[in-house]
């Protein structure tokens, strides 16, 4: 595929003539972009004059396949979004959709969301630190963090049977209620996490190596930041106080007491600082969520007609019995109200938000995801004009692209 | 939520715009031609400075609809994270609207994938090309009348072979 560009489109120094100037690609299929993206980089020498992002190696269509899956069907779509944290998008999804519907799930399902989506942002955050790490020569540290996310994916299994794309979310619910040993898998998990913590900023947080490929490099101002749409730690990072979880909290977050992590320099360093930091602001809600879990039911009542009600009242009772006849034959299913509405999240990578529009059908009209990677990474030209070819990859690190949010 | 001075500022400015409310969320329908306007107004003298979204409905199987494709700009306030859905409805043939670029740099990949996507024209757009689909795709798949199995293009890729390319 040819990258022509318009030659009125400013600063790409195309229409200058500077003949000594240097293309390079990286990727589609290169090691050091993870996924699969491509990058046409303009080189003076060494350093970066610009770059030309080129996506859609990995374009699917999941917008388009939201129109033809059911709300239930389609939470297994949003799973390959960001397969770094898939829970979180379940999480995001059936939000929107309980959102449209106006459902208010119980308690114990929403402290148990809580949970899963903060696991998944450890684990998002920890194998993006491990990947800057390990772009800027750090091995051991990517180690280092691979193991507690080890463990992370153990206690999804043993909440919901699936160690990666875990599909956990249902409307009004979940797929099955959190089980005694994935509890004291958590507080196992929260015993062990904080030495691992420690020991794995020691190794990076004053590492001379580390700090200096870091350190100044791809440095976003706040007025950028807001500018250009950047969310999440990203912008946090450059000293944009906005986190979802507290400025309009959804599900149970109201609930917990944890702090908005924030730095100033907005630079790759201070991205990987915040991500540490929020890990264990993460830590600290798990662990209020686990040792106050509400009891009482994960999914909303039979009443509402979103969830399927359970074997045992559809058996025994005639409300059960209508509610799983009303919601599985094909011209039944969901109420969904003729409306738009968008409901975003807080996920691990910035403002994960859903816009739909029903139709009254079990489908919805459209799906459309507001996904923080593609807005991050349209500030890579930005963040890299001007260093040198080295540090494309912790730039490129450090705004945590995955290229199947990218592309959907 | 949006604040009441907003909605008031807005109708003081542009008389009496389409407002609506859904589960806490302030919708108002601006007419296509003054969207700019609007939008300026809204990031220059109402402090929203924060572009969400731009996306794209487009309605031509939904029930009752009478435009065709439907533009929604979400737009928060960072101080307040006040936010609003703005809306605004073009049709065939040669559906455009003025780009936003100019007002939030943010604007530029997302206007490109509603150009790549619905093939909507954003005018002043500095660089409107297709994203994530390839430059020779002829079709805007997100549109409704585009086929879910597409028309053919995955299954007529011309095959290069070693050599050829």
């Amino acid at each position: 595929m040819p990258l022509t560009r318009d030659p009125t489109a400013g600063n790409l120094a195309h229409d200058e003539p500077q003949p000594y100037l240097w293309t390079m690609n990286i990727g589609p299929q290169h090691p050091a972009t993870h996924t699969t993206l491509r990058l046409v980089l303009k080189l003076d020498g060494e350093r970066v004059i610009d770059a030309m992002p080129d996506i859609g190696y990995l374009h699917s269509g999941f917008e388009k396949l939201g129109e033809t899956h059911d709300y239930n069907q389609y939470v297994t779509v949003t799973d390959r979004m960001n397969y770094v944290s898939p829970v979180a998008n379940n999480v995001a999804w059936h939000h929107a959709v309980e959102k449209l519907m106006g459902i208010e799930v119980p308690p114990r399902c929403q402290y148990i969301r809580v949970i899963v989506a903060e696991l998944a942002r450890i684990c998002d955050h920890l194998v993006c630190n491990g990947a800057v790490g390990l772009d800027t020569g750090a091995f051991t540290f990517f180690m280092y963090v691979f193991n507690p996310r080890e463990f992370v994916l153990d206690i999804l299994e043993a909440m919901c049977g699936a160690r990666f794309t875990n599909s956990y979310t249902r409307v009004g619910g979940l797929t099955n209620d959190i089980t005694p040993e994935a509890i004291e898998l958590i507080r196992t998990f929260l015993k062990k996490m904080p030495k691992v913590l420690r020991d794995s900023e020691n190794l990076l947080n004053r590492n001379r190596i580390f700090v200096d490929r870091t350190k100044g490099v791809g440095v976003l101002t706040r007025e950028e930041a807001i500018n250009r749409s950047a969310s999440g730690p990203i912008a946090r990072a450059s000293g944009v106080e906005r986190d979802i979880r507290i400025d309009e909290p959804y599900l149970a977050y109201k609930d917990f007491d944890f702090n908005v992590c924030v730095a100033t320099a907005g630079d790759c360093y201070s991205r990987y600082l915040v991500r540490m930091a929020e890990i264990r602001e993460s830590l600290k809600i798990v662990e209020q969520a686990i040792e106050n879990l509400p009891p009482g039911p994960v999914n909303v009542g039979i009443g509402e007609r979103a969830r399927l009600p359970e074997p045992q009242a559809v058996y025994s009772t005639i409300e059960g019995l209508i509610s799983h006849f009303e919601l599985v034959m094909t011209n039944r299913g969901l109420k969904v109200p003729c409306e738009e509405s968008y409901a975003a999240t807080e996920a691990p990578n910035g403002e994960l938000g859903f816009y739909l529009v029903g139709d009254g059908t079990n489908r919805a009209y459209r799906a459309r995801c507001r996904p923080p990677s593609f807005i991050h990474f349209s500030l890579f030209p930005h963040l890299i004009r001007g260093h040198m070819l080295s540090d494309v990859v912790a730039v490129l690190g450090s705004l945590n692209i995955i290229a199947a949010e990218l592309d959907r | 939520m949006t604040e009441p001075r907003t909605i008031e500022a807005l109708n003081a400015a542009y008389g009496d715009l389409a407002f609506s409310e859904y589960r806490g969320q302030t919708r108002v329908v601006v007419p296509s031609a003054s969207i700019h306007d609007v939008l300026a107004t809204l990031k220059q003298q109402l402090g929203f400075d924060y572009l969400v979204d731009v996306t794209c409905v487009d309605y031509l199987q939904y029930r009752d609809a009478k435009d065709r494709f439907g533009l929604v700009y979400l737009l928060a306030r960072v101080e307040t994270n006040e936010r609003i859905t703005v809306r605004t409805f073009v049709n065939d043939p040669e559906p455009t609207v003025p780009s936003v670029v100019d007002l939030w740099a943010g604007a530029n990949w997302l206007e490109r994938e509603v150009w790549d996507l619905f093939g909507i024209r954003f005018e002043g757009h500095p660089d409107l090309r297709r994203i994530v689909l390839p430059e020779a795709f002829e079709a805007h798949p997100l549109r409704k009348d585009y086929p879910l199995q597409g028309r053919g293009e995955r299954h007529n890729f011309p095959v290069l072979t070693r050599g050829e390319g």
